[in-house]
């Protein structure tokens, strides 16, 4: 794979952003500020990453609650993620969403996602199939968990991609827990991306706390669905470093796994696989560290001082009609 | 009497139907060692073992399959949805399979499915729903939600008795915001009977679930006022208590009707129509509804607020009702 020293370095930037609003998020649920329940994708950032990283920009992404590097790669701002989780108007979902649901926006190629999950799954079909009807060579992305492929829902979908050889790429996060429930109370295989020869495509697993390993898998099963070659089920392997939502010790989870995982840290073996390959200076890790900080303390800064929606909003934009409460400004101020 | 909250008679009342009768069984997500997301289970695994309190895929209309199935073959199963938004990953197999059963071919289908509901806990669209009326909707289900720990452990030991399938809908903010006497000996709250909360002679409230406490806190203003509001706690959507609500309806001729759910085609909707058929010539003023609006329930404080319907908002409805 050919990624010249600059895009390397992207990688790493996107990455280090991941990470920082993901510890930051964390502080401020810590402090009480977010209100209700918030995710931490901690141990997630090479999958959200190096899959995103893998996109053109006309290509569609529906991601799920782990997945902020792939808000942000696609070019979601910081500052609009971190006033969703204040709850402030200037917020994607306008303070109607919570957390990283609801955290959609077409104008950078994402679908938000509801709560049962896998919905954004069957939804990232018909996605596919709009680019198969008319001739698009556009491609659609959907990230979920190993609990999602439980449902009918992940089945059912993947089913009708592999029926149409549909365009789309299904972003696996196989953190070996759903909530409580770990892969062995939830199905009786070994591998998820077994599944994908139910449906006649190929199923794939990758190390995902491998950024590169995981874009390269990517950038293939794109390619491969850009050229009407049908979808690619991609299994990343990893851990959830955090409980399931921040309210939860995750107490179930063996001590001994997370000390493993932790030694691979995503972020941390990327920067020094970088070091190592002389790509990342000291220097030019100061200076991403900086832009990553300005970043950060912006979107925070933005996310505060901004003001709680307006109550007398509350009914407006159930429906879409022209001039509608979407197609207006929010005040702001 | 002991006092507990709302949640320990929940999970008191599980307890003792799994004590009393061994095809009593749980299967839920996260309800094993776990204890359940909301903890009503805690300890469960311990005391009846994996196979009676099972950790289940994430999959709902598995679940809820599950349970039809393994009632028709004698058990009781008792299905927990994480949150009773979740319950619409199986509205398949309740509206179509667990409903009809009985009607088409005459098996009973003794299944209860626990719905932890509502908002004000900033839980966002996905963790705050009120779905009571897409249920109470449907010819053979049965739909309860009750509002103090009495009745919710009542209720819920009849639910899992009742030889049908009975939604059982508990709210989620009352569950360690209410606490009341239980009597330690085994009782039931027979489905289909309501309960009178709180007598008066000027006005009616007629309300079910976490409005209960609201419309109760809001009768005690206006009783402050010199006006007597009566509040009735229909606690079973389905089948309605009518002979209790009408009979309140006509004792004080001016009606509202409170809950938490969207507006339109909610359970108030229902109520309205019942009195105006058989109480039309009792009242003394236009029946009126204190409801969510129809949005999806909204995250951010200051329209959450908004949103939801508290004893202020009833206050308000209430006083313009009494000068009518
Ligand atoms: C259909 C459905 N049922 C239950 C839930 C409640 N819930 C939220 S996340 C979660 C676990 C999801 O696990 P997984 O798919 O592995 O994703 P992860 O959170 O581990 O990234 C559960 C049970 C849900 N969101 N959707
Ligand atoms: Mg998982």
């Amino acid at each position: 794979m050919n990624l010249t020293d600059e895009q390397l370095l992207d990688i790493y930037y996107w990455m280090r952003l991941t990470r920082a609003i993901d510890e930051r998020i964390t502080l401020l649920y810590n402090q009480g500020k977010i209100l209700g329940a918030a995710f931490s994708e901690r141990g997630h950032e090479a999958i959200s990453v190096g899959a995103a990283g893998a996109l053109e920009d006309d290509d569609i992404v529906a991601p799920m609650h782990r997945d902020l590097g792939a808000y942000l790669v696609r070019g979601l701002p910081a500052r609009e993620i971190m006033a969703q989780h204040l709850g402030k108007v200037t917020g994607t979902s306008r303070g109607r969403d919570s957390n990283m649901h609801g955290l959609g926006d077409l104008s950078h190629g994402i679908i938000g996602f509801v709560s049962m999950l896998p919905a954004s799954l069957p939804v990232t079909v018909g996605v596919g199939l709009s680019f198969w009807l008319r001739d698009e060579g556009r491609v659609a992305m959907t990230w979920f968990g190993d609990g999602a492929t439980s449902t009918g829902k992940f089945h059912e979908g993947l089913n009708f991609a592999g029926v149409f050889k549909l365009p789309v790429v299904f972003i696996c996060e196989n953190n070996q827990y759903a909530y409580s429930t770990p892969t062995s109370r939830q199905f009786a295989i070994e591998d998820i991306a077994d599944r994908a020869a139910g449906y006649g495509f190929p199923g794939i697993i990758v190390d995902g706390n491998d950024v590169l390993e995981v874009y390269e898998a990517t950038k293939a099963a794109v390619d491969r669905a850009r050229a009407g070659g049908g979808p690619t089920l991609i299994e990343c392997k990893t851990m959830r470093m955090l409980g399931h939502a921040f309210h939860d010790n995750a107490e179930y989870v063996p001590d001994e796994l997370l000390a493993e995982w932790e030694k691979k840290d995503p972020v941390a073996q990327y920067e020094n696989a970088l070091i190592e390959r002389e790509v990342l200076t000291e220097e030019r890790r100061q200076e991403i560290e900086s832009r990553v900080r300005d970043t950060l303390e912006e979107a925070q800064a933005f996310a505060e001082e901004s003001p709680m929606p307006d109550p007398a909003d509350l009914e407006k934009g159930v429906y879409h009609e022209p001039g509608c409460y979407w197609e207006q400004q929010v005040n702001s101020d | 009497m002991p006092e507990i909250t709302y949640l320990q008679a929940i999970s008191d009342a599980l307890w003792e139907e799994m004590e009393r009768d061994e095809n009593v069984f749980l299967l839920g997500e996260d309800i094993g060692a776990y204890g359940g997301a909301f903890k009503v289970t805690k300890g469960f695994q311990e005391r009846f073992g994996p196979k009676r309190v099972l950790d289940m895929p994430m999959a709902e209309s598995a679940i809820v399959g599950a349970a039809i199935g393994s009632a028709l073959m004698g058990m009781r199963p008792v299905a927990e949805m994480q949150f009773a938004d979740f319950i619409s990953c199986a509205f398949d197999l309740l509206v179509n399979f667990a409903a009809t059963n009985h009607y088409r071919w005459g098996s009973p289908v003794p299944i209860v499915v626990r719905a932890p509901a509502g908002g004000g806990l900033r839980a966002g669209p996905f963790h705050s729903q009120n779905p009571e009326a897409w249920f109470a909707h449907v010819p053979g289900l049965k739909v309860v939600a009750p509002a103090t720990s009495y009745d919710a452990k009542g209720l819920l030991k009849a639910a899992i008795r009742d030889d049908n399938p009975v939604i059982y809908f508990e709210n989620k903010y009352l569950y360690r915001h209410v606490k009341g006497e239980v009597p330690e000996d085994d009782y039931m709250v027979p489905i289909g009977i309501a309960d009178v909360k709180r007598e008066g002679n000027d006005l009616t409230v007629i309300t079910y679930g976490a409005m209960v406490q609201e419309s109760l806190a809001a009768a005690e203003t206006l009783a402050d006022e010199g006006v007597e509001v009566e509040v009735v706690d229909v606690r079973t959507l389905k089948p309605l208590d009518e002979e209790t609500i009408l009979n309140s309806a006509r004792k004080t001729g001016k009606i509202a009707i409170v809950h938490e759910a969207y507006r339109s085609y909610g359970a108030g909707g229902e109520l309205a129509a019942l009195i105006y058929e058989d109480a039309f010539e009792w009242l003394d003023g236009p029946l009126v509804r204190v409801t969510a609006p129809d949005t999806p329930v909204p995250y951010s404080p200051t329209l959450e607020d908004a949103f939801r319907p508290n004893a202020e908002k009833i206050v308000e409805a209430l006083r313009d009702l009494a000068t009518y």
